[in-house]
């Protein structure tokens, strides 16, 4: 079963005196029970439209969407769907003089069956600071409150948005944990960030938006065809220009300077030729480097086509 | 009715918290009230045939106190928290909306009630202010008061264009109205201005407090109930209420 269906969604806004905006245009994608989604897209490409759509907030102009099999906007739905989703929005939003504690513990009394307080200030790694004033608290122990406040109610589906913006690397790290603990106990999570390291590491499929439209749906490793892409090496090697480098006819070669990037189809045989040639006539291919096409090349590559 | 005692609860924690809400909305009324009648000892109010001044000011600062506990209360904590986004995250949990606001609005009876007993019980041991035992006259007035300023307050908190501008905008309101309406300084009925402050429900929550504690005996009104009054109140009360649901938001506008 699928935990969100978005079909053929489109938002529209009108602001008054100016001529309608058309924020989504036919989006369409499923989250299955269970996973880690991502949904990318620069600024302005629909996605936040998109989520408040899924969380409630707004109502399509068309299409039609359907989370735990609820339609979000109905009122009918919405005291249902609250008690089952949880959602931790951008903005830090918890009132200041409250501890974490109380917060925790008072949001918990909304909820049939939360989770246990000490359990959740150890999730998230707030448990030293239990007794504090929210205001005293710094931004990233403040995120990392709200997302103690998402999870307490033992929500079904969890929506994140940028849940690690500003976070130095290690908080980072420690909010991946989180996240994945989470989906190991059977949450389903939809995830938007702006680092495609973190889409990688954590989300076990990713959709593109951008323009208002889906651009690609897929796994972090194969969407828009990244598997099957090029791979590239990059190594350094004097007068490489005119060398007699063994490439294969696929192969694209750039060089700047000494310094030379191989696109190679094939870079298994590419590299056997390359290191061959080298063994045997003494040269040195120095900082050898292969690497796959990344997430970053492709999201970069389909987001610049649609705009 | 749980849920409501439970975000009570909460929501006095937050309020006896914030210096600024403690001191703006609770510590003012006190202050102006022992200001105000320690200048005043000894003046008489002459339209009201030479009644001590503390007699008619008490009422008229357990009316303030009111006012500033919904009105000003109310208005400045709803405009920070649609900014913060805190109001949009309590659509995000199963609290219902009437739970979010009613929680607020009980939160501001509490703090309401503490300061009518507090301002009425320094008044009468400190400034020899007495009262005539209309206890049903007394609470009808605040009640209505009550529901009347906070209503206004809601209602404007939906005009506040940004936290910022809260205070001075609700301020900026409420302060030339108590001036008007002789908060202060008594305004004879027949005085021109009565004419302008008799728009605005302050005047009216005024001498319907001080009715209560009016010690002449009958002049117009029976037990202390001045209903003329009370009904004006009432009827910004429901005005407001209708205003403020029409135009609530929990987000700040795009």
């Amino acid at each position: 079963m699928s935990a969100i269906e978005v079909q053929d969604l489109h938002v529209t806004y009108t602001p008054t005196g100016r001529p309608p905006v058309e924020a989504v245009r036919g989006v369409s994608f499923e989250v299955r029970e269970g996973e880690v989604f991502g949904l990318l897209g620069p600024n302005g490409a629909g996605k936040t439209s998109t989520l408040e759509v899924c969380e409630g907030f707004r109502a399509p102009t068309r299409g039609a969407v359907c989370v735990l099999g609820l339609t979000p906007h109905l009122r009918q739905a919405s005291q249902r769907l609250r008690r089952e989703v949880g959602i931790v929005l951008q903005e830090i939003a918890v009132e200041p003089y409250l501890t974490v504690r109380e917060a925790l513990t008072r949001n918990a009394g909304y909820y049939p069956s939360s989770r246990d307080i000490d359990e959740v200030l150890g999730t998230v790694g707030l448990a030293e600071k239990a007794d504090a004033r929210i205001h005293t608290l710094s931004g990233g122990q403040q995120r990392r409150l709200d997302l103690g406040l998402g999870i307490i109610g033992r929500p079904r589906l969890l929506f994140l948005d940028e849940p690690t913006t500003g976070f130095d690397p290690s908080a980072r790290r420690g909010a991946w944990d989180v996240i994945r603990a989470l989906r190991d106990e059977g949450t389903t999570i939809v995830l938007t960030t702006h680092y495609l390291d973190e889409a990688e590491a954590l989300a076990d499929r990713v959709c593109v938006i951008g323009g208002g439209r889906v651009l690609a749906t897929g796994s972090p490793g194969e969407i828009a065809g990244r598997s099957e892409a090029p791979a590239r090496m990059r190594f350094t090697l004097r007068d490489a220009a005119t060398a007699g480098l063994p490439l294969l006819p696929d192969d694209v070669a750039s060089y700047d300077r000494d310094e030379v990037t191989v696109r190679a189809a094939d870079p298994i045989r590419t590299l056997h030729a390359l290191t061959g040639w080298a063994l045997d006539n003494g040269r040195q291919l120095e900082r050898l480097t292969v690497e796959r096409a990344s997430l970053e090349d492709v999201y970069l590559d389909l987001t610049r086509e649609s705009s | 009715m749980k849920l409501l005692l439970w975000q009570v609860r909460y929501e006095q924690k937050s309020y006896w918290r914030n210096p600024a809400s403690a001191l703006f909305t609770f510590a003012f009324p006190l202050m102006f009230l022992v200001i105000f009648a320690s200048l005043n000892t000894g003046a008489t109010v002459g339209f009201l045939g030479g009644l001590d001044y503390n007699q008619y000011f008490i009422p008229a600062i357990i009316a303030f106190g009111i006012i500033s506990a919904t009105y000003t209360q109310l208005a400045i904590t709803l405009s920070l928290r649609r900014q913060s986004g805190a109001l949009k995250r309590a659509r995000t949990t199963p609290l219902p909306a009437w739970a979010v606001i009613g929680g607020l609005l009980l939160n501001s009876v509490v703090v309401a009630a503490l300061i009518a007993v507090l301002t009425t019980a320094l008044g009468m041991a400190a400034y020899g202010v007495t009262f005539p035992g209309h206890y049903a006259a007394l609470a009808i007035a605040l009640a209505v008061g009550a529901m009347t300023f906070s209503s206004l307050g809601v209602m404007i908190a939906t005009f506040v264009p940004n936290a910022d501008a809260a205070p001075p905008v609700v301020n900026a309101l409420l302060f030339p109205v108590l001036f008007l309406s002789g908060t202060f300084f008594p305004v004879a009925p027949d005085a021109t201005i009565t004419r302008i402050a008799e728009l605005f429900p302050v005047r009216h929550f005024n001498l319907a407090t001080f009715a209560a504690f009016d010690p002449r005996g009958p002049h117009g009104v029976a037990h202390g109930f001045a209903w003329q009054h009370i009904a004006v109140m009432a009827a910004w009360g429901v005005g407001c209420a209708v205003i403020a649901a029409r135009r609530f938001r929990w987000e700040p506008r795009r």
